[in-house]
């Protein structure tokens, strides 16, 4: 009888753990095989790609699209560089930018009393419930209006905005989770309150600093709706929006287009697998009782 | 090395006050323990002699040197949190050596002095680990360690032990007393527990709602408290008290027709009529065969045994008297029953009165 329950239990155990994998690895799929598919026709010719019922094993891998997104206009060329460039000043200086802002935000909310403070942070919080789409008249006639059009500055200035409110509520969260103390003993043991923060809080947060950097730097690096609204030419346009590139008026270059895609990717990667070491935010604790 | 002075200090928290114009010199070499109840003040007095609270009234000085407006740093001093409070991304050699670091001293003297407070609390093959791989016991060593190598003028300790297991705390509390032995220096010492009051301090200072209560020896504070909150916090267990009411013939009434005689000391301190609260320890208590030489014996007091308590050595023993529930002490102890009545003679001579409407003693 007991037996009995035993296997039972085993069965279901095992089942569970069965569909458990199975799931997970549906789920999984449906994350990752868009990606692949870029990466995949990236490599492919036209003819592969677009063939009807889908190629599934490559049969012809080659680096042509590549060769011809490098080459030059007439052949099907980018100014990928430009773009690469672009892409790089606007989203470092804007997510730098962002951070300062969300550290020192992030720090007043989480360490001083002042009135208003829920009003002021739940305000913030609110504007990101404006989607960015809805913005983009009213940014491009500000724009317009003073000039930033197709410059950096100007779609550094409204990256910024984007994305100190959710830097500021990372950060916030972060601060919180180290105690007072802390800064306190920092005091006691000879630090003026910006060394306290510079040589114990900032250290000690820095995890939650870096997770705040990547958010902002992929979406600055990703954001196309108001970057296409606000940039014009080779001179400020960012790489999703070089995308564009690909299209003329009766044909698509698919080929090239998933090219320029797994470029723009590929520091997104890098980047999350440099920081990710900081990410995992478990050194902050065992300063205090554990 | 400095003495301590606090004149008239005030805290208020916007309308709200929470310390109310204490005074207290803590002489230089001095170990003072504040100690209360939660909420007393006694942190918020504490934080306020660190520089960490701003004050709302008064004076604060250390070392003749008034320091109301110096920032913690220029204090000289040095401070145990409750939770330690290390740097958790340093290792341990670093969080020793922070402070000489962030004073700009050479490499050299840095080492040293680390290397001095490492032996001194035995930290020396943990040098090289971060907090977070450090046992509670350990962490407590290093945050000692982190106040020791500045060689301050005052040590401020925020209830260190608050943290620990009983048995960690026990040994820490030795070692405190060994450090305080070692570099002689001022400490000050918070805490809501008696014991650690009572076993560390040269002085202990009692606090409730932002007032001082008492403040004196171990021993004083112990057998001649100023009124019945200091009787009732300190000592454990705590000690009995018994409404009464004195009546002719020099004896307190109590409740269900209980008499005493009133005790020597307090003949002619008292008179008829007047509203009294008794106050004895448990070790003043003790049934027949089972009990010390008694100064001023009682009359004897049949009890009815409620609840044992067996400590090995002794056993505690709850038993009623006068309607109230009170505790004896069984020296030599032997097995009870519970419900069983024992004979209990008090110690009159131990005894306390006190005034019932101002709590105070009568002595």
């Amino acid at each position: 009888m007991a037996l009995d329950l035993n296997f039972q239990h085993r069965v279901k155990a095992r089942l569970i753990s069965i569909a458990h994998t199975v799931t997970l690895f549906i789920a999984m799929s449906i994350i990752c095989i868009p990606g692949l598919w870029i990466v995949l026709n990236s490599f492919r010719p036209t003819v592969d790609i677009m063939a009807k019922p889908p190629v599934w094993i490559p049969r012809d891998l080659n680096l042509d699209n590549y060769y011809a997104m490098f080459g030059g206009a007439g052949e099907g060329g980018v100014p990928v560089l430009q773009y690469f460039t672009n892409s790089l000043i606007i989203s470092v200086t804007s997510t730098l930018i962002a951070l300062l802002i969300g550290m020192a935000g992030g720090y007043a909310f989480a360490r001083y009393r002042f009135k208003g403070k829920n009003a002021i942070f739940i305000g913030l919080l609110l504007t990101r419930a404006v989607p960015g789409v809805a913005l983009s008249l009213p940014l491009f006639i500000v724009m317009a209006k003073t000039g930033l059009i197709d410059t950096h500055i100007g779609l550094i200035m409204v990256y910024v905005a984007m994305n100190v409110p959710f830097t500021i509520w990372l950060i916030d969260g972060f601060f919180r989770q180290i105690p007072p103390d802390l800064a306190e003993a920092a005091e006691i043991d000879g630090c003026t309150r910006w060394q306290a923060f510079w040589k114990v809080e900032f250290p000690v947060a820095k995890a939650g600093v870096a997770s705040a950097g990547i958010f902002a730097f992929l979406t600055s690096w990703n954001e196309y709706a108001l970057a296409s609204q606000l940039t014009r030419s080779t001179f400020s346009k960012t790489m999703p929006v070089g995308l564009r590139d690909f299209t003329s008026e009766f044909t698509i270059n698919w080929g090239g287009m998933c090219a320029l895609a797994v470029l723009m990717i590929i520091p997104a990667l890098v980047l999350t697998f440099l920081v990710q070491k900081h990410l995992i935010a478990g050194l902050t604790f065992g300063g205090v009782k554990g | 090395m400095a003495s301590v002075q606090l004149n008239n200090v005030v805290k208020k928290y916007g309308a709200l006050e929470v310390v109310h114009g204490i005074n207290l010199d803590v002489a230089h070499n001095e170990f003072v323990v504040l100690v209360g109840p939660s909420g007393c003040g006694k942190s918020t007095t504490l934080r306020m002699i660190a520089g960490l609270e701003e004050i709302s009234g008064g004076e604060i000085s250390i070392g003749e040197q008034v320091v109301n407006d110096l920032p913690p740093r220029d204090r000289n001093i040095s401070m145990v949190f409750q939770n330690y409070a290390l740097y958790p991304h340093m290792t341990v050699r670093e969080n020793l050596g922070f402070s000489l670091k962030i004073a700009g001293k050479e490499q050299a003297e840095i080492d040293r002095a680390v290397n001095e407070a490492s032996t001194i609390l035995a930290l020396e093959d943990y040098m090289d680990r971060r907090p977070g791989a450090l046992s509670g016991g350990q962490r407590q060593r290093v945050a000692m360690g982190r106040a020791i190598v500045r060689h301050p003028d005052v040590f401020l300790f925020d209830e260190p032990l608050s943290n620990l297991d009983a048995k960690l705390r026990a040994q820490m509390r030795v070692e405190i007393k060994k450090l305080h032995q070692k570099i002689k220096t001022t400490i000050i010492y918070v805490t809501h527990d008696q014991v650690e009051a009572m076993t560390l301090a040269d002085r202990i200072v009692i606090m409730r709602d932002g007032f001082i209560e008492q403040q004196g020896t171990p021993s004083e504070v112990f057998e001649h408290p100023v009124n019945t909150f200091v009787a009732t916090f300190i000592g454990s267990p705590p000690m009995n008290l018994l409404q009464g009411k004195v009546i002719a013939d020099n004896q307190l009434a109590f409740a269900e027709g209980f008499t005493l005689p009133v005790p020597q000391e307090f003949v002619g301190a008292v008179k008829a009529g007047q509203d009294i609260v008794l106050g004895f320890r448990a070790d003043n208590l003790m049934p027949e065969n089972h009990a010390l030489d008694l100064d001023e014996a009682s009359p004897p007091i049949k009890m009815p045994i409620v609840v044992s308590e067996p400590l090995g050595t002794e056993t505690l023993l709850y038993t009623r008297l006068a309607g109230g529930e009170i505790q004896a002490k069984m020296l030599k102890p032997r097995p009870v029953v519970d419900g069983e009545v024992l004979t209990f003679h008090l110690d009159l001579a131990r005894c306390h009165l006190f005034d019932a409407d101002t709590q105070k003693s009568l002595r």
